[in-house]
């Protein structure tokens, strides 16, 4: 096997790909946002529990999706347990940036974050499945701007 | 360039040297291209016909009265008779050239549409069509109304002519599938446009995947219109062929307006170039034209019923050799289907079974193959698929399957 097929498909990816953390529904969720990748047929519900402060103080997701969508929803589920809504958006543009290999804006203060994340940075040698690894990001995003759906096919 | 011996055995290394993409490396490895169902890969005879064309015979065609003129017309309306001999239709005036078959689709349902169907008709499609047969008519349903009405299919991908006799009561055209790009299926066109006459309605077939795999015969079919696209057919992107019965593409309306499609033109009023010509507004694409004819005389030379044989037994032994794979799937298992093996496994995606096999050189489409309700129906979100062609071999299957035992390997 490939060097870059391992980067990509790490024991932890395999991991979360498999047996999803926060695989769930919240019942009394504040946000929620349905997501779809119309080429991939990649589907995904993300829920939230935001407090009055823009605290996240749950999330989750159920969905259907290939190994990577999978983990990337899985492992962001449990990175933003705690954040705020600013902290969040600062995230998703650093993951995005990782994933993309473009310049990425300073991770100061959410250093652990980034490198908890750095385990999908290999999708960058594969340009077709960022937005795998970019779905449940944009889908979080949606939740939280009010949005109950998005579709995106990057 | 191959020229095959209807007695020799299928030289399969012989078609695969006129192919120059098979020198290229895919990193680092040779070439297996399992995609051909999304578009064929082109033989050295397509590149140089079109090439010629450029280096010394290149003009506009229908126009200048000069030599380089008459030369790129001779060519351009050249390749029509081949087309037109490739399908046998009747006649020349019956081929339309477009861009593809997604426009000889959406040319039908606004030309013919628009001008003989009426609010309340209904226009029958099935469950295994590609959104080219699809969208143009839900288009038309808001346009002026039709009803658009779905014939399901069998779960192993078979067509169900029962489901679709029960359906024709008061269909005024039958806009189905020859082979689906998906299963597979070859739908028994000659008996579906008996029956659609004999209730009253037009046909026409989307032949994109059939005329690659088969003989097809227009005059034999007796469908209204068939539409296919020139690059699966080893040919270039942007050539197109639309067949419709001569008579009913004189009653039609232009589909688009401009030069080339014309006779006389007043501010008043204009009249219409005869047929084909009153399709083909604008300047069409010449050299791509040209490219189809080379692409077609190519099969010829090899013999598109020999290609067949060869890719059945590809087919069967690909058969074979995927169900081997632990915990895979084959969507659809039609009868005398053609080579498009589509699968899901149990233990991953298909996107990630795309992203692993490619890194063994192995080229297939991962996806909704444009089908997106037939992934609802058969319960997917996606499949993978490979899809054989002439130059498709049994170590290209070889390498897709033992690729395809990583991903296994990996994932469970």
């Amino acid at each position: 096997m490939s060097d870059d097929l391992r980067d990509l498909y790490q024991e932890v990816i395999l991991d979360h790909g498999k047996r999803p953390r926060n695989f769930r529904q919240i019942d009394n969720a504040s946000h929620h946002a349905h997501g779809h990748n119309p080429l991939c047929g990649d589907q995904l519900v993300v829920y939230l529990a935001l407090d009055e402060a823009g605290v996240v103080q749950d999330v989750s997701f159920v969905g259907k999706g290939c190994a990577i969508s999978t983990a990337s929803a899985s492992l962001m589920t449990e990175i933003l347990k705690g954040k705020s809504e600013a902290q969040a958006k600062r995230l998703f543009e650093l993951f995005h940036a990782m994933c993309t290999g473009e310049d990425s804006p300073s991770a100061e203060g959410l250093e652990d974050e980034m490198e908890r994340l750095e385990v999908l940075s290999g999708v960058r040698e594969f340009p077709s499945r960022v937005k795998c690894a970019t779905l449940a990001w944009h889908t979080v995003t949606a939740a939280m701007a009010g949005q109950d759906q998005i579709s995106t096919e990057d | 360039m191959t020229v095959m011996s209807q007695t020799a055995p299928y030289d399969v290394e012989a078609v695969r040297a006129d192919f120059p993409i098979f020198r290229t490396d895919i990193r680092g490895k040779p070439l297996a291209f399992l995609d051909s169902g999304a578009s064929a890969q082109k033989p050295q005879a397509v590149l140089d016909a079109m090439n010629a064309v450029y280096t010394s015979g290149y003009a506009n065609v229908h126009r200048g009265a000069y030599l380089l003129s008459e030369r790129a017309t001779a060519a351009f309306e050249g390749s029509r008779e081949i087309v037109r001999r490739f399908i046998n239709a009747r006649s020349v005036k019956e081929i339309v050239y477009t861009r593809n078959a997604t426009e000889g689709i959406n040319l039908v349902a606004t030309s013919y549409g628009r001008k003989f169907l009426k609010q309340g008709d209904a226009v029958l499609i099935s469950e295994m069509e590609h959104h080219a047969n699809i969208v143009p008519w839900q288009l038309l349903r808001e346009q002026i109304g039709i009803e658009l009405r779905i014939v399901p299919i069998a779960d192993d991908g078979s067509w169900r002519m029962d489901e679709y006799k029960k359906r024709l009561d008061g269909v005024k055209l039958v806009a189905l599938t020859h082979t689906s790009n998906v299963l597979g299926t070859v739908t028994p066109a000659k008996e579906i446009t008996a029956l659609a006459h004999a209730a009253g309605a037009k046909v026409l077939l989307d032949g994109s995947q059939a005329v690659v795999h088969r003989t097809v015969d227009m005059q034999d079919i007796d469908c209204d219109f068939y539409v296919f696209t020139g690059h699966k057919l080893y040919g270039p992107t942007g050539i197109g062929v639309l067949y419709g019965k001569a008579e009913l593409l004189e009653s039609m309306p232009p589909y688009q307006g401009g030069g080339d499609m014309i006779r006389i033109v007043t501010f008043e009023k204009s009249t219409w170039a005869d047929l084909p010509h009153k399709f083909e507004a604008g300047t069409p694409a010449i050299v791509e034209a040209v490219g189809l004819g080379a692409a077609i005389q190519y099969i010829e030379g090899i013999g598109i019923e020999r290609i067949a044989q060869h890719e059945t037994q590809l087919l069967n032994y690909a058969t074979q050799r995927l169900s081997a794979v632990p915990g895979l799937n084959i969507q659809g298992t039609a009868a005398g289907k053609a080579g498009v093996i589509s699968f899901t496994l149990d233990s991953a995606h298909p996107h990630d079974i795309s992203t692993i096999v490619d890194r063994a050189g192995v080229a297939i489409r991962a996806g909704h193959h444009c089908a997106q309700p037939l992934m609802q129906r058969l319960g997917v979100p996606a499949t993978a698929r490979a899809s054989l062609a002439m130059y498709s071999t049994k170590a290209e299957i070889d390498r897709l399957a033992d690729a395809l035992d990583t991903v296994v390997e990996m994932f469970s």
